[in-house]
């Protein structure tokens, strides 16, 4: 048995000058499991995610991916990497195929013509397949997003709001899909979301930021009651206007 | 260093002019107004005898030359400029895309373009003013290359002068071949120049390419200065290339500790 955790974190700190934006914060993602990262706006949330993919460098800690220093092995663990971002759209002046095969190549995903292929009727995206990405809806760039972040298979999936602006319909749709392919690949997600319904619904455990710090984490179907709210709902106010109430 | 990741970054730009050619007119129209506007001065100074002759007819081959060393410096450039317009790249840098792969890509599309480009204009300087550009042979090759190397060199720097100070600095690369034209001889020779600007000229690649063309064109040319210059153009472009690649990751590594990689904009930087 592997006891490798797909995802470690140890003490990471993100500082700009004065400003710490992540806080000595320590977790771990095992196989297969999703993870909620919550918070409110500038909690520290982003910042985390964008460490974990590369864009940013941490100011202390470890970040180690299927049991490898991120730093030292970037390109390599990026292969079995991906994600979609609410402000991280793939370049909307190339067409939907063009952009997953760009994308597959990258990954280098072996036999990007049919894994395209498949990937277009997967998300039903082919009728807008010769489409350029700038004239799809909120929902169809939402798909073509979650797309791009399964065309390599990865491993480890991290996703930045993935349903924010999209009606209940098709967020519930793109939910649905990206339970599909946990299901099927046992991949390991690390979820922000602001919907709290969403995230009882798909998170296997959660942790709230306050000012880049873990303030609470545990089972998000019984996290709320422990500390007294009715409701993760609740709680996310709590933590977002009163977080010394919560222990910080 | 993966080739289909090189080859990722340079379909891209494929993919990007054929879904709109107006993107085209980058590659061709500056290099034929050019190509127009000496050849009909050529045409006309024709008239004045034979000395004259042979001084705009090294200036039109030397235009054209130039150009191609600016289209490579631009092809770079705009093909960055497409990922800074387009935000991509946190889909880029979040991928197992290196930086050098990355910018192979760029400089891959700036050869395919700065190559259409050359092609257009030795045709229409031949067909329309009966003018051979590769009058100088096989030199032609190394000549090129060396204009390659400077052009992929300096837009490797433009793009790392962009990525430290955001999309409002595209200005600083347009103007960067009118501004080499200056000291590299083009126009006229090095030895014109007062002398502060003959010492700029001599740390310029492009330089030992156009007095050699001259000294060809003018046909005192010996090999022993021939070689001097191509070795001296050679290593200098060679050196400016790794300048300009070392240059790019210490805006990239800075980057990456700003965080200004996942929010490139005019609207950030």
């Amino acid at each position: 048995m592997n006891a490798t955790p797909t995802l470690n974190i140890h003490d990471l700190t993100k500082r700009y000058g004065e400003l710490t934006a992540v806080d000595h914060i320590s977790f771990a993602i095992d196989t297969g499991k999703i993870i909620g990262l919550l918070g409110p706006n500038g909690a520290g949330k982003s910042t985390t995610i964008n460490m974990i993919l590369g864009l940013l460098e941490p100011t202390e800690g470890t970040i180690e991916v299927f049991g490898k220093d991120l730093g030292k092995h970037r390109s390599k663990i990026a292969r079995q990497i991906n994600f979609a971002a609410v402000y991280a759209h793939v370049p909307l002046n190339l067409t939907i195929r063009q952009n997953l095969t760009v994308f597959a190549m990258i990954y280098g995903v072996s036999e990007v013509k049919n894994r395209v292929e498949d990937l277009l009727v997967e998300y039903d995206l082919e009728r807008f397949a010769d489409s350029k990405a700038g004239l799809l809806s909120s929902g169809e760039l939402s798909r073509l997003s979650l797309a791009k972040a399964v065309i390599n298979r990865p491993k480890l999936l991290l996703l930045d709001e993935p349903t924010a602006s999209l009606d209940p319909s098709v967020a519930q749709s793109v939910r649905e899909k990206i339970l599909a392919y946990v299901r099927s690949s046992g991949a390991a997600v690390l979820w922000t979301s602001h919907n709290m319904r969403e995230i009882e619904a798909v998170c296997d455990s959660v942790m709230f930021l306050s000012h880049g710090r873990i303030l609470l984490s545990g089972d998000p179907r019984k996290l709320a009651a422990e500390y007294g709210k009715n409701d993760l709902d609740e709680l996310f106010i709590a933590v977002a206007r009163e977080p010394l109430s919560l222990g910080e | 260093m993966a080739l289909s990741r090189i080859y990722a970054v340079f379909l891209r730009q494929v993919y990007l002019i054929r879904g709109n050619p107006t993107r085209l007119a980058s590659v061709f129209l500056w290099l034929l107004i050019d190509v127009i506007q000496w050849g009909f001065v050529r045409k006309y100074l024709i008239s004045f005898g034979e000395e004259t002759f042979s001084f705009v007819t090294v200036i039109l081959g030397a235009i054209i030359f130039f150009e191609f060393a600016a289209r490579i410096q631009q092809g770079v450039m705009t093909s960055f400029l497409e990922d800074v317009w387009s935000q991509n790249f946190i889909n880029y840098f979040a991928s197992p895309l290196t930086l050098s792969e990355y910018l192979s890509g760029l400089v891959l599309t700036s050869i395919a373009t700065g190559l259409l480009g050359f092609g257009a204009m030795v045709l229409l300087a031949g067909l329309a003013f009966g003018y051979d550009v590769l009058r100088i042979g096989l030199l032609t090759i190394p000549f090129m290359g060396i204009l390659f190397l400077f052009g992929a060199a300096m837009g490797i720097f433009v793009s790392g002068v962009i990525f430290r100070f955001g999309p409002t600095a595209e200005w600083l690369g347009w103007p960067i071949p009118f501004l080499l034209s200056v000291f590299v001889g083009v126009y006229y020779p090095i030895a014109t120049l007062p002398e502060f600007f003959q010492f700029i000229a001599r740390l310029i690649p492009a330089s030992y390419v156009f007095e050699s063309m001259r000294a060809l064109l003018a046909g005192n040319a010996d090999s022993s200065l021939l070689w001097t210059n191509l070795i001296s153009g050679a290593a200098l472009a060679i050196a400016y290339l790794f300048g300009g690649y070392f240059f790019f990751i210490q805006i990239y590594r800075r980057n990456l500790r700003t965080g200004a990689i996942s929010r490139f904009s005019a609207e950030s930087i």
